[in-house]
């Protein structure tokens, strides 16, 4: 995932300023398997996304299919797009209409920095949600699998309680990848 | 204390509990019915099976920022999540759950259960008004015109029991039904009334009213998120659209048990008083008919897509008010012959 190293410090302070420590942990744990994400989407991430809740993948496993058609009630905003000039003002006021704490995760190379829409001369785009949202999760991929976002849900969780539900798993790379191309084989 | 006052108390802390714990553990029948009707596994993750996902999700909804709109009306803004709740917590203190388990057994049981839930389709109408939000206003309406179209063939049915059984107490209701499950209304052939085959139909229609009471799929036109934003609690955050959840699954179990005690014979034994002890008269069997009542809900809920607004009114003005009529008149004339 594209997410930066905390340093321990960070990962542990839980967001209230005067510290209830088991409360706030408590807190923090439950506000972190119950993401309720905002129902929309901008571009063919959202495919992936409608995906991620669909049968195969199931993003209702840990507890966060619920996706609120109202800004009132979701606490993640899964940016899964590229983000037009024209449309960012709306994003824009999505995001202010969502209660806190809200987090954001932007899904697939458009919404992280402009992906193939960057190129000189271009003027619709707007390149990366970070431009104008305090993003918490970058999830790579053009689109991404569902298995990233639920990868980044499971980040997201990680950041929120310092916690980690399953142990992170290194990639494995063979010296070469030995996928044949010949038809018929 | 004296034991009056206990017992008002304890019949308040009681229900509250059982509403409680309904609403919550219903949410989560939801969720792992969707899940299983589209074939995929639920929460899973949270608990063993998901068990604690609404725990998490009630502590998540109270901690999370309860946002006020500038622009709303804020005194019936706030109102609204509280009538959504309170009246289904009202009825649940004339509703028997068994001969000696309830808490006030009124003789106007019905007319109180009736006379709330009326007060249920009112927060959603403040509930729109307030926000000051058009969809929310649109959603409202509509909520309000479903009421009134479904409220009138839910009392017609429950006239016709109520004509049959000769008491508008709940308990009594029950009472008449206690031999066995061919005593239940919801057959055809009847001591009081000999043979009326539009009970069964009588039967369908309070339960599809029922279905249109509390709001929910195929007739959730209110909350049409295809359409209307998420309806009613558009502008509702926290624990706010806490209650307008909380409510609607205790609006369905009101209904539900509605449904077991006028047609599906209450608390009685289908097999009748049998004297050993599952096979009494017990709350057991009342709880097995409404939560069978309740996974119907759930399946149909998952099953059938929205209607529309037109079809909705159609089919209550056109098909359920007639038939619940044409009902009413035979039952009473049944009721003169025999």
């Amino acid at each position: 995932m594209g997410t930066q190293n905390l340093s321990p410090s960070l990962e542990t302070v839980p967001a209230s300023f005067v510290q209830f420590a088991v409360a706030d942990k408590l807190i923090n744990l439950c506000r972190a398997n119950s993401l309720w994400p905002l129902t929309f989407g901008i571009a063919c991430c959202a495919i992936e996304m409608m995906s991620t809740g669909a049968a195969r993948f199931d993003l209702s496993r840990f507890g966060a299919e619920v996706f609120r058609p109202s800004a009132r009630q979701s606490d993640l905003m899964i940016v899964a797009g590229t983000i037009s000039k024209k449309m960012a003002p709306g994003i824009m006021t999505l995001y202010d209409q969502m209660p806190e704490p809200k987090w954001v995760i932007a899904l697939g190379n458009c919404a992280i920095s402009g992906g193939p829409f960057v190129f000189e001369g271009q003027y619709g785009i707007v390149e990366g949600a970070d431009k104008f949202l305090p993003v918490d999760v970058y999830v790579p991929g053009c689109p991404p699998r569902p298995e990233a976002l639920i990868e980044g849900i499971i980040e997201l969780e990680h950041k929120i309680t310092g916690w980690r539900r399953w142990p992170k798993v290194a990639p494995q790379w063979r010296d070469a990848p030995k996928v044949s191309n010949e038809a018929g084989s | 204390m004296s034991l009056t006052l206990l017992n008002v108390v304890l019949a308040v802390f009681i229900a509250i509990c059982f509403v409680g714990a309904n609403a919550a553990y219903l949410v989560w029948c939801e969720r792992k019915g969707a899940g299983f009707y589209q074939r995929r596994p639920g929460p899973m993750e949270n608990g063993w099976w998901g068990l604690l996902q609404p725990p998490i999700d009630g502590v998540k909804l109270m901690t999370k920022q309860l946002l006020i709109p500038g622009g709303v009306d804020k005194a019936i803004f706030m109102v609204a999540p509280v009538l959504a709740m309170f009246p289904a917590l009202i009825s649940f203190v004339t509703i028997p759950f068994s001969d000696n388990i309830v808490a006030h057994p009124i003789d106007v049981g019905v007319l109180v259960i009736f006379a709330f839930a009326a007060l249920g389709g009112m927060s959603l109408l403040v509930a729109g008004w307030g926000s000051r939000n058009k969809y929310s206003m649109i959603s409202s309406v509509r909520a309000v015109s479903q009421t009134v179209a479904y409220e009138i063939p839910l009392l017609i049915t429950t006239i016709t029991i109520v004509m049959i059984s000769g008491s508008l107490n709940l308990g009594d209701i029950v009472q008449q039904q206690l031999d066995g499950f061919l005593s239940w209304n919801v057959w055809p052939l009847h001591k009081e009334v000999g043979f009326n085959l539009l009970m069964p139909v009588s039967f369908l229609i309070l339960f599809v009213c029922s279905v249109a009471e509390t709001n929910r799929a195929p007739f959730d036109l209110g909350e049409a998120e295809s359409e209307l934003v998420a309806g009613f609690h558009t502008e509702y955050s926290s624990m706010g659209f806490g209650l307008f959840f909380m409510g609607e699954y205790a609006n369905i179990v009101i209904g539900s048990c509605l449904i077991t005690i006028l047609f599906l014979g209450g608390w009685s034994c289908p097999f009748g008083d049998l004297g050993i002890f599952p096979f009494t008269h017990n709350v057991g069997w009342f709880l097995l008919k409404i939560y069978l009542i309740i996974f119907v809900f759930i399946w149909i809920r998952w099953t059938f897509p929205r209607t529309t607004i037109y079809g909705l009114l159609n089919l209550s003005w056109k098909y359920l008010i007639p038939i619940s009529l044409f009902n009413l008149l035979l039952t009473a004339g049944l009721l003169k012959v025999f």
